[in-house]
């Protein structure tokens, strides 16, 4: 072969233009469809949640006109003893009777009766105490609606059937009569953020879960930050260059790529068993998840000490500063900014974290509000999980709306830790 | 302002005074219009009135220069001055930074560089490219001469490639080292060979201009020396603009040298000329070494 | 004394300790003729002795809490060990003798209960009087044995540096700890469960089924823990999500590092990224009562068998989960090539598209490659998608519509809720926790060392 002229090359490149130019279209939608897909997903997950869950904000009640009768409560007097053993069921179910004369028979009225949640007595007992003068007297109350009847009420306006369920088309003409006298409204769900869980849809909040999150998330905020700040401070100031903190820096970025769930594991064995600590308490639960954390607040930590220049040091140096005065009186500040991102970061990883809590036990259904870090709890992701298992449609919508709390804390989380890396971060 | 007056000494009272005053480095007004022979006749590529921005800022004033049929023109200038910005205008190499904007007529054999309709795959065929590092793929020697071909399906079989690639290699002097080990990585060769190997994958796709941005500045003098003479040989085939820190390789390897100063073509004119009696204040102070 | 209080006190004592030390340097710096004649700062003379004061007292509390129950619960089991009858159940019988002593045992009560109760009682309250006192004591006198020591001569501040540098150590050190603890807790344990169930078998076995093996006459002899279903389970899963992940997280990171302008790169990423921040267990909901509802009546709707929960509805959405993290770590690794590499590319007359596919990608394949490894590890090691969405059954299955099992699946389940601890079914979770752990290890350590040697390459 001769050497091909310039304008041979010239002609055999114009042929192949068309096809590259089209290859080259492909593979730039591919990248914008990727992109696509990505974004795509964020807004059906975000939608998808929100559209479950925004209904659990707002709650039924059903508005009675209840009569505090002494003979049916059986009590005389208000005290703590008498309101322990008060028949506060009985003065609901009188009232429901009354609203509904109509209704006979056994059954029917055991129907009635599971208009009004279980945990409605409560709510009366509660009154009463606050006001011991209503014993005898009558008054119109809001209580709360079984969940069957949320769900019926909250359906009816995607449709015109509603969502039955367990509902009859008895009960079905009782709410919306209720519904059309206005004794039956929607209303803000405070027992949402209240309550602990339940087995009551109706009844079941997020606080316990969101008072186990913070003991948990102090305990591991305690003992993660301070040891991952001291470590990265070793290891970025101090520590030689031998075969020992070679050692230690793989393991770090290697227990920063361990499965959760295998830190579960370590808590179980070690934490539980061998120190017999308590079993579901946040305190276990922060130490599990500050070993899990600490290799994410080392590394960005020592990332913030890094970006400290050498020059700074330098000069503390030479004005006679010991090491240990250099780092803590010049380096230190000027790193904490970074520092803190990282924490928050971490913080967020771990208040998302469920598996390695399953292992140690914070699983259990607990229905008081923990008040220290040995008190059994759960945490907001596994009463997630928890309730993600339960059969009933209202605790699907629930479910929801403690995700989207999960998710507005991480949100506020991760911004905080993006304006406060942009408010403090220094250019050198 | 026109860059088309070809007034050999359009030179200003205030520019003169100016340099007299020592203000050479920081006035702009010491430049207006280009001295010497900016233009030539049979012009390959054709340059008029370009500017070139960066965002906001203009790096390049209204530059006019022709580079003519197998010539070397060489461009220098103190760094910074946007000789290299201008260089990477010819193959629209420029494309490729953000927020970089030229304007102006250039044009390839009468054919545009720039527009809408312009396609720069081809175009950047004709017109090649050696960077100021070497800049081997991390691939072997052979493909890293076939990339060009083959992406451009220019040989459509392998005794054709083969032969293409040793073509390539034999002009670009490298054939003899490296033709027992065509099929080791490129990134694995010396320096010069390195910058070699980019010229004969340059020359691979048989373009007609081949640009290079300071191609021996990260070289060794003897790998230096052997670049000079390649380009030498090279001339007979191609058009050469090159872009030089070092005013002695201008003069050994350049028919035409421009000078540039911040952004403004100062000068052209013969390379001996212009080492020798330069026409204009800014060309004499800069090849006397009053500044660089 | 309770042991707040204690606490307290002890922080008290250590800042007068503080107190005391700074002032006395004071003074006799003063006496001396300033501060500049000490060896240190008064503060550090200060810290010296709250060192001094606080340290030794505090580990001491430490180790007290530590191990104060397991010294007590031994001495009350031994003291009723000629009790025949109830030797058996300790666990029950500790925490019926805690709390019958704490005051609220419901039932029948025996007298020698009733006396376990007592001594325990008493040892608590010994205990605890002893900590307080031992404490408090061991805090003082070293704080008056610091302040004896001190003199102007006394090189305060390096005594004080060499305590905090240690600390630091210890720090550093609580990374290999932690690893050391994941090491012993997974592989005693395992050891235990291969001591009833063979290596080969757990390796090797095609069937799963832990439950059967709670009979204790049919432990080793059932053949109900072999592991094989789990794992291919597990890689089944990990496998959809690689396909989803893998194939359009380097392409989205491709778009964003060579195509996206700046606006585009800045609205995109922060989005992509908001997929890392969501918690796995909103993944796993979202997968189980979304995505695998409307994926079964897909395959249902054009003829195909699928069951409720299912292999590709997890492997779907932890593909999602991982899509951020293949492309921020090949974004890295992208960016990580040289622009001179483009511009040979491009400067020859190459697309975009081929100067990408031709040049970069296999410039950086080794950083991808090492990403995508690090992303195989958390798809493996992923529990709360596969635990709400991928099922339990152990089938042994090519067919991603029905129901498999992971090896993190398995491991919540056998120790969620209440177990013995010894039997083997338990034990089998700390021997899938073994394999977890050391597959996941073997992986990241291959990959962190690709993309350490990749990095060095381009520096």
């Amino acid at each position: 072969m001769t050497d091909l002229t310039q304008a041979q090359v010239r002609e055999r490149i114009e042929k192949g233009l068309a096809s590259r130019h089209r290859k080259e279209k492909l593979f730039r939608g591919l990248g914008i469809g990727s992109i696509a897909f990505g974004i795509l997903a964020v807004v059906i997950l975000f939608t998808d949640i929100i559209s479950k869950g925004s209904g659990a904000f707002v709650q039924t009640a059903i508005q009675l006109e209840v009569h505090y009768d002494q003979q049916v409560l059986g009590i005389d007097k208000v005290d703590d003893e008498s309101l322990t053993w008060a028949n506060f069921t009985g003065v609901i179910r009188q009232s429901l009777r009354d609203r509904f004369p109509s209704v006979a028979g056994r059954s029917d009225k055991r129907e009635l009766y599971t208009l009004i949640s279980s945990g409605a007595p409560f709510t009366l007992r509660d009154r009463l105490a606050e006001n011991p003068d209503l014993l005898g007297k009558s008054e119109r109350v809001w209580l709360s609606a079984d969940d069957d009847v949320d769900t019926f009420v909250k359906s009816l306006k995607d449709s015109k059937e509603g969502f039955r369920g367990r509902t009859s088309d008895q009960k079905a003409g009782w709410i919306e009569q209720l519904l059309e006298s206005g004794e039956l409204k929607k209303r803000f769900n405070t027992t949402f953020f209240t309550n602990g869980d339940s087995r009551e849809p109706e009844q079941a909040g997020i606080r316990a879960a969101l008072m186990g999150s913070l003991f948990t998330l102090l305990v591991t905020l305690a003992l993660s930050f301070p040891i991952g700040v001291a470590a990265a401070i070793y290891l970025e100031e101090y520590a030689p260059k031998n075969r020992w903190t070679d050692l230690i820096e793989v393991n770090i970025n290697n227990l920063a790529a361990v499965p959760s769930i295998v830190f579960g594991l370590l808590g179980l064995a070690i934490f539980i068993n061998f120190f017999e600590l308590p079993r579901s308490a946040p305190l276990v639960g922060g130490l599990v998840l500050t070993l899990m954390t600490l290799p994410t607040i080392i590394i960005s930590s020592r990332a913030a000490l890094k970006a400290v220049p050498p020059s700074i040091r330098q000069a503390a140096m030479g004005m006679g500063a010991s090491r240990m005065q250099v780092v803590f009186h010049h380096v230190l500040p000027l790193a904490m900014p970074g520092m803190l991102t990282g924490a928050i970061i971490g913080m967020a990883q771990a208040l998302g974290e469920t598996a390695p809590l399953l292992m140690i036990g914070m699983v259990a259904f607990i229905v008081d509000v923990p008040t220290g870090v040995t008190d059994p709890a759960t945490v907001l992701p596994v009463q997630i999980f928890l309730w993600a298992d339960s059969p009933e449609r209202a605790f699907m919508e629930r479910t929801s709306a403690a995700i989207m709390v999960l998710l507005s804390v991480l949100i506020v989380m991760n911004t905080s830790a993006v304006l406060l890396r942009k408010k403090l971060e220094r250019r050198w | 302002m026109s860059t088309m007056t070809l007034d050999a000494a359009g030179r200003t009272d205030t520019a003169q005074s100016e340099v007299a005053g020592g203000q050479l480095m920081t006035n702009r007004a010491a430049v207006r219009e280009t001295v010497g022979q900016p233009f030539c006749d049979t012009a390959k590529l054709r340059m008029r009135n370009v500017n070139v921005f960066y965002g906001e800022t203009q790096a390049i004033h209204s530059v006019g220069l022709d580079i003519g049929q197998n010539e070397v023109v060489a461009m220098i200038g103190p760094s910074g001055c946007g000789k290299s910005t201008f260089l990477r205008c010819l193959n629209r190499m420029n494309d490729t930074i953000e927020g970089c904007r030229v304007e102006g007529e250039l044009s390839l054999d009468g054919d545009p560089i720039y527009g809408p309709k312009v396609d720069v795959v081809p175009l950047r065929a004709r017109v090649g490219m050696v960077f100021q590092k070497p800049n081997p793929f991390p691939k072997s020697i052979y493909e890293n001469v076939a990339y060009g071909p083959k992406i451009h399906g220019i040989a459509s079989r392998r005794a054709d490639l083969d032969e293409i690639v040793e073509n390539s290699l034999r002009r670009a002097g490298l054939w003899n080292e490296v033709k027992d080990r065509l099929d080791k990585p490129g990134t694995g060769l010396s320096g010069g060979q390195q910058q070699r190997l980019c010229i004969a994958r340059a020359i691979a796709v048989s373009p007609e201009v081949i640009l290079m941005d300071e191609p021996c500045s990260a070289l060794d003098p003897i790998a230096t020396a052997r670049i000079e003479e390649l380009i030498d040989e090279l001339r007979e085939n191609y058009t050469i603009a090159i872009v030089t820190h070092s005013m002695q390789q201008a003069a050994r390897v350049s028919q035409r040298t421009a000078y540039f100063h911040l952004g403004h073509l100062v000068e052209v004119n013969d390379t001996e000329t212009v080492f020798t009696n330069p026409e204009h204040e800014l060309t004499e102070a800069y090849i006397t070494g009053r500044f660089g | 004394m309770q042991t707040p209080t204690l606490f307290a006190l002890l922080l008290l004592l250590i800042l007068v300790a503080y107190g005391t030390g700074f002032r006395r340097a004071v003074s006799t710096a003063r006496s001396l003729g300033g501060v500049r004649n000490l060896a240190a700062l008064p503060s550090y003379y200060g810290l010296y002795t709250a060192l001094w004061c606080g340290l030794p007292a505090l580990i001491l509390l430490g180790a007290w809490l530590v191990f104060d129950d397991a010294i007590i619960r031994a001495m009350v089991l031994n003291s009723i060990a000629d009790k025949p009858e109830m030797i058996s159940g300790q666990n029950l019988l500790y925490a019926q003798i805690q709390n019958l002593a704490a005051g609220h045992l419901i039932g029948e009560k025996s007298p020698e209960l009733q006396s376990a109760a007592d001594y325990f009682s008493l040892l608590r309250s010994r205990s605890n009087n002893l900590q307080a006192f031992l404490s408090l004591v061991l805090a003082s006198g070293l704080a008056a044995f610091a302040l004896l020591r001190l003199s102007p001569k006394l090189r305060a501040r390096e005594k004080v540096e060499k305590v905090l540098r240690i600390a630091l150590i210890a720090c550093a050190c609580a990374a290999i700890l932690t690893t050391v603890g994941i090491l012993l807790s997974v592989l005693f344990e395992s050891l235990r469960f291969f001591q009833s169930v063979p290596v080969t078998e757990f390796l090797f076995g095609l069937h799963w089924s832990p439950q059967m093996a709670l009979r204790a006459d049919q432990v080793g002899s059932s053949g109900a823990f072999g592991a094989v279903p789990l794992f291919t389970g597990t890689l089944m899963v990990s496998a959809i999500a690689m396909f989803v992940a893998v194939p359009v997280g380097l392409m989205a990171a491709i778009y964003l590092a060579e195509y996206a302008s700046k606006r585009v790169r800045s609205l995109a990423k922060p989005i992509l990224e908001i997929l890392a921040g969501v918690p796995t267990v909103v993944y796993g909901f979202f997968a189980a009562l979304t995505v695998a509802p409307f994926i079964r009546d897909l395959a249902t709707s054009v003829g195909l068998e699928a069951s409720s929960e299912s292999a590709l509805a997890a492997g779907l959405v932890m593909g999602i989960m991982i899509i951020p993290f293949v492309s921020s770590l090949s974004d890295d690794v992208i960016n990580a090539v040289p622009q001179s590499l483009r511009d040979g590319a491009l400067g020859l007359g190459s697309t975009k598209s081929e100067t990408v596919r031709k040049v970069v990608i296999p410039a950086a394949l080794p950083g991808i490659v090492g990403g995508v490894l690090l992303a195989v590890s958390r798809a493996i090691g992923e529990t709360m998608i596969v635990v709400m969405a991928a099922g339990l059954a152990a089938n042994l299955t090519a067919n991603p519509l029905e129901s498999v099992t992971t090896v993190t699946v398995q491991i919540v389940t056998l120790l969620v809720g209440d177990q013995e601890f010894d039997s083997p079914k338990t034990l089998a979770a700390f021997a899938l926790g073994l394999m977890l752990f050391i597959s996941t290890l073997v992986l990241n350590f291959i990959a962190l060392h690709v993309v350490k040697k990749y990095r060095e390459q381009y520096d």
